[in-house]
């Protein structure tokens, strides 16, 4: 190709010809890359084969007969600021967190408080299956089968006075088993609460297991809560401290950014978060967003604890 | 145009280098992060939530392109390796390719075109807003990329037009920064980097006013001092 540069023009306002073959080319490679990345959006995924050891329990109202998420994804694709605040970090570095010898300290409104070891305090429970949604605050949603037991059972054992309203859980804040914990993302220790009667819903539960195995540590080993009606940050993880307070307590995100997180956060697609909409939700491992449903889907369990409350002001 | 070394072999800084071996270097190197994301998606080795980690890969690089884009004109008067100009170009409508992809990303995989839903969304929440006013900021820049365009508008308006990148860069900073939840290490940092970038054209701008005036005051504190 022939170009012909007049000499009036100065150099350093014209580009060299090279650009033009190069633009072409650059143009040319573009759209390449555009049609191939829309073909690849356009491919399915390939759905990960599901433990083929574990027998899920039957539907019901404790659980959903919805597929499962896959073993994998639950375990790698998590929240857990401790451990950092990617979605992989918590599976790559929660390997130094030793979830045995593991303390539970209880304290507050309760006839027996004391630091108890963990084996102790699970003797003698027996464990279920719980097969529940998990909706996330960011637009993401599972179907986790854990491991577990009503908070309530363990709760009762220690007594509540009759003082006790609110719970509040604490995870364990030791820098050297999380090394988020060296970066101040939020106000260590991670702190949630609950009102009392929404701990003793036989919704919530305390966990220790998923797909009938042993907690993994990203997920909040060796003990947490899983409050399926609410968003899931609520289900403090790796917990340390059990406390129960005549006061709401005040949890580390509603602390953080009291406009954005309110002490309840039900899952509500009617409210949303100031940023993003609540309205829809990916679940995991599938193309199109869903719709959230008020409560998780929950609704007809819950919805009594917030009878006669405006669920826009207690977001 | 270059003449042909002893040797016969083209010195390494001739246009004929630019043209055939580092730009198409170049090229390719700024589809990696298209094809490390294709490549991925198909083995199945990007995240549980695959959609996403598009939007943060092309999101992200367009910011990356957006920088090295403006750093071209600090690191060529610094180094006076003026060839590097060559390349401002092809990088800068990389950035506008991922904006593109990001944009597309938002519309199709986050929102599915309900284009209701898009309307209301963008001004409703203001990370989409200035997002999505950042690329818009780029359309025209792209579109007055070519020779003929920039000729025809001559290079001091093409300037100053392209002056606009400016703004895409802070606008895209503070889409990111607005994302975040809760860490904010990865904004600022982008935000530190194109601090500098744009203190840098600042300084340029300021210094024969600045070196100026100090010769003046230093020829007046002589005077007065003899």
């Amino acid at each position: 190709m022939l170009i012909k540069r007049p000499s009036d023009i100065p150099s350093s306002e014209i580009t060299p010809e090279s650009v033009y073959r190069n633009r072409r080319t650059f143009l040319k490679t573009a759209a390449i890359m555009t049609a191939g990345t829309a073909a690849a959006f356009a491919l399915p995924r390939f759905s990960e084969p599901q433990d083929p050891h574990y027998r899920r329990p039957p539907a019901g109202p404790f659980n959903t007969d919805e597929d499962l998420t896959s073993y994998k994804d639950i375990t790698t694709y998590n929240n857990f600021y401790e451990f950092g605040t990617d979605k992989d970090d918590p599976s790559e570095y929660a390997g130094s967190l030793k979830p045995r010898p593991w303390k539970v300290r209880v304290d507050g409104e309760v006839e027996k408080a004391g630091l108890y070891d963990l084996d102790d305090l699970l003797k003698g429970i027996s464990q279920e299956d719980r097969v529940y949604r998990l909706r996330c605050v960011e637009g993401w949603s599972m179907v986790i089968p854990w491991l577990g037991f009503p908070i309530s059972v363990l709760l009762k054992r220690f007594q509540p006075t009759s003082r006790a309203k609110y719970v509040e859980f604490t995870t364990l804040n030791d820098p050297q088993q999380m090394p988020g914990l060296s970066r101040p993302v939020l106000d260590w220790p991670y702190v949630e609460g609950l009102r009392i009667d929404e701990a003793m819903h036989p919704l919530a539960i305390f966990a220790v297991g998923l797909y009938g195995k042993q907690l993994p540590n990203q997920n909040g080993a060796p003990l947490r809560i899983v409050v399926p009606w609410k968003y899931g940050f609520k289900s403090c993880k790796s917990i340390v401290r059990i406390r129960l307070t005549e006061k709401e307590p005040l949890p580390t995100w509603v602390r953080a950014a009291p406009h954005e997180y309110g002490f309840y956060s039900n899952v509500n697609p009617d409210v949303d978060h100031p940023r993003w909409s609540q309205k829809f939700e990916r679940r995991i491992g599938e193309f199109r967003k869903r719709r959230t449903q008020l409560f998780n889907g929950y609704g007809e369990q819950v919805a009594g604890l917030y009878a006669g409350m405006d669920l826009r002001k207690h977001f | 145009m270059t003449s042909l070394t002893r040797t016969g072999f083209l010195p390494v800084t001739s246009s004929k280098y630019v043209r055939f071996i580092f730009k198409p270097l170049v090229l390719v190197a700024c589809l990696l992060p298209c094809f490390w994301l294709g490549w991925n998606w198909y083995h199945d080795n990007l995240s549980a939530n695959p959609i996403d980690d598009v939007t943060d890969t092309t999101g992200t690089w367009t910011l990356r392109f957006l920088m090295i884009t403006l750093a071209i004109t600090p690191v060529r008067r610094i180094s006076g390796w003026n060839r590097l100009l060559q390349f401002r170009r092809m990088i800068g409508l990389f950035a506008f390719l991922y904006g593109t992809l990001h944009l597309f990303t938002y519309l199709y995989l986050d929102q599915f075109f309900l284009w209701e839903e898009i309307l209301a969304d963008i001004p409703k929440r203001p990370f989409i807003t200035v997002g999505f006013l950042s690329f818009v900021l780029m359309i025209p820049l792209a579109a007055t990329s070519t020779d003929r365009i920039t000729k025809w508008i001559g290079g001091k308006r093409w300037n100053r037009l392209h002056k606009l990148v400016y703004v895409t860069a802070i606008g895209g900073v503070i889409h990111y920064l607005w994302l975040v939840k809760a860490d904010l290490q990865r904004p600022l940092i982008y935000g530190g980097i194109l601090a500098l970038l744009l203190g840098v054209r600042l300084w340029y701008a300021l210094k024969p006013f600045l070196v100026g005036r100090m010769k003046r005051e230093g020829a007046r504190n002589e005077v007065a001092g003899g």
